[in-house]
């Protein structure tokens, strides 16, 4: 399969890339790891006159503290996400969502900003990273701008980045000796998750603290369950409470219905796995 | 049509070519330089039967284009064996018979050796973990995993003698 051609470029700076995206008006497309976009242009669902290449821009890749956050630069790729010791420290929920997408040699080439902005609904980094309340930093025309997570995800691979715009750093608020699960239900090897749960707790003698609790593929858009996030606070690292906290995450959630299951079938593993998610991370 | 000078070292040695950007990867190693060692199975980033080594990690050439790769090193199937034979994985696979009609075989076997590279003593289950991305529809993946494990058995025994083949380098 050969996508339609295209004009390419491949900038060194972010302000080349800008202007060449501000050129190209509504004909151009930003290519991260082009582990989703190479697939779409190749099925020529989607043809771009001009492809602008983020690879070679050094900036946009890395991993750094900056006091209580930790930053993500949107071109890091996944493996990078998965292994970096600094990640694993303050923002373990992301290290293990990002361990189960796909497979290593994808792990290798897509990076954890351009899996945001795709926000395939099915997708595991949205979720975590709306647990972790993880802020974006998007550069555009007009200069930057910050987005919450709460405000990021929009629809199905829609979110607030513009058209003209680019996702250049996730910020997270360090979460530091808390502990995380991400639950991710497929019926066979590297798949896309037919449900899955990110969850992250601070456990303070014995009993659980703070909790976020995040879902993926139960709705349009990655959802926070605060409802079972609140009724975690003091509960006893034990299965019955825990169970009875989180029996309610599927409330009110509208999910997907294909061939891998119907809305009561997702709402019944979004219950079952939450509860795991929590278990384990305990 | 629009092309692009790029310039990539492929298997030890360096090409300048013009290519189309849309040109996969895949197909400037097939079709431009006649590696047809690295295969195509699906074409949809799924089977990794077109896994070869960018910078000595493995990546799906049919999921990336050839522009992406200038300036970069590549290497494939057909640029692992030494000048004493086979690689030691390639041994490994043909000790093991870890093949039957062999189409998955040259992907595996960078994935397998890119495994190694990052976990040099891994367990079944690890190998099993690690071939995520690869599909074989003959063997049933037991005598793959065989070999993978008898690959890390033998580089460990010879690093124990001190000899020097690391897995996972380019020779
Ligand atoms: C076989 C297969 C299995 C997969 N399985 C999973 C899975 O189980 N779970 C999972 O979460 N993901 C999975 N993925 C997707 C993977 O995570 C991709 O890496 C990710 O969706 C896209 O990231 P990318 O860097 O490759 O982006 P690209 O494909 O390059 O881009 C994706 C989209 O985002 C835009 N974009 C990218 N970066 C930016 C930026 N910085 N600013 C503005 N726009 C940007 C692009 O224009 C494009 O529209 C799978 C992919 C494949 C091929
Ligand atoms: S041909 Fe590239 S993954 Fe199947
Ligand atoms: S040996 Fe035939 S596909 Fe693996």
């Amino acid at each position: 399969m050969i996508p339609v051609a295209f004009d390419y470029s491949a900038p060194t700076t972010l302000d080349e890339a800008l202007t060449l995206l501000a050129d190209a008006g509504e004909d151009g497309k930003i290519l991260a790891g082009g582990q989703s976009l190479i697939p779409v242009l190749k099925l020529r669902l989607a043809a771009p006159h001009a492809v602008i290449d983020l690879g070679r821009i050094d900036a946009l890749r890395g991993i750094r503290e900056d006091g209580d956050h930790v930053v993500i630069g949107a071109m890091t790729q996944h493996h990078d996400v998965a292994t970096h010791p600094l990640v694993a420290e303050h923002a373990n929920l992301i290290a293990r969502a990002t361990q189960t997408v796909a497979d290593p040699q994808i792990r290798h080439r897509g990076t954890f900003g351009g899996a945001l902005v795709h926000a395939d609904p099915a997708g595991d980094l949205p979720a975590a990273a709306l647990a972790m309340d993880a802020v974006f930093h998007i550069v555009g025309p007009g200069g930057e701008r910050t987005v919450a997570a709460a405000d990021f995800f929009v629809d199905l691979f829609t979110t607030a980045v513009g058209d003209n715009e680019i996702l250049t750093e996730v910020r997270m608020p360090k979460k530091t000796a808390w502990v995380s699960d991400y639950q991710k239900f497929t019926r066979v090897a590297q798949q896309w998750s037919i449900v899955g749960v990110a969850a992250t707790l601070r456990i303070e003698n014995g009993r659980i603290a703070e909790a976020r609790i995040a879902l993926t593929n139960m709705g349009s858009v990655p959802i926070r369950v605060q409802a079972v996030e609140q009724a975690l606070i003091g509960c006893a690292i034990e299965e019955d409470a825990i169970a009875r906290a989180t029996a309610s995450v599927a409330d009110g959630t509208n999910p997907p219905s294909d061939l891998n299951g119907d809305p009561d079938y997702r709402r019944h593993l979004a219950t079952v796995l939450t509860r795991r998610a929590v278990l384990n991370a305990a | 049509m629009v092309q692009t000078t790029i310039t990539v070292t492929v298997d030890g040695t360096s090409y300048t070519d013009q290519v189309e950007p849309r040109m996969l990867l895949v197909q400037y190693l097939r079709e431009t330089l006649g590696k047809t060692g690295t295969l195509i199975g699906c074409d949809t980033s799924n089977c990794g039967a077109c896994t070869v080594h960018l910078d000595g990690v493995s990546v799906k050439s049919c999921t990336m284009f050839a522009v992406q790769a200038d300036g970069h090193e590549v290497t494939t199937i057909e640029g692992i064996a030494g000048a004493d034979g086979l690689h030691p994985m390639q041994t490994a696979f043909h000790e093991n018979h870890a093949l039957q009609c062999g189409f998955c075989t040259p992907g595996m076997i960078m994935a397998s050796i890119d495994l190694l590279r990052e976990n040099p003593n891994p367990d079944e289950q690890m190998i099993r973990d690690g071939l995520e991305g690869n599909l074989c529809r003959c063997t049933g993946y037991q005598n793959i995993v065989k070999a993978v494990r008898s690959a890390a058995e033998t580089e460990a025994a010879k690093v124990e003698l001190g000899a020097t083949i690391p897995v996972g380098q380019p020779s």
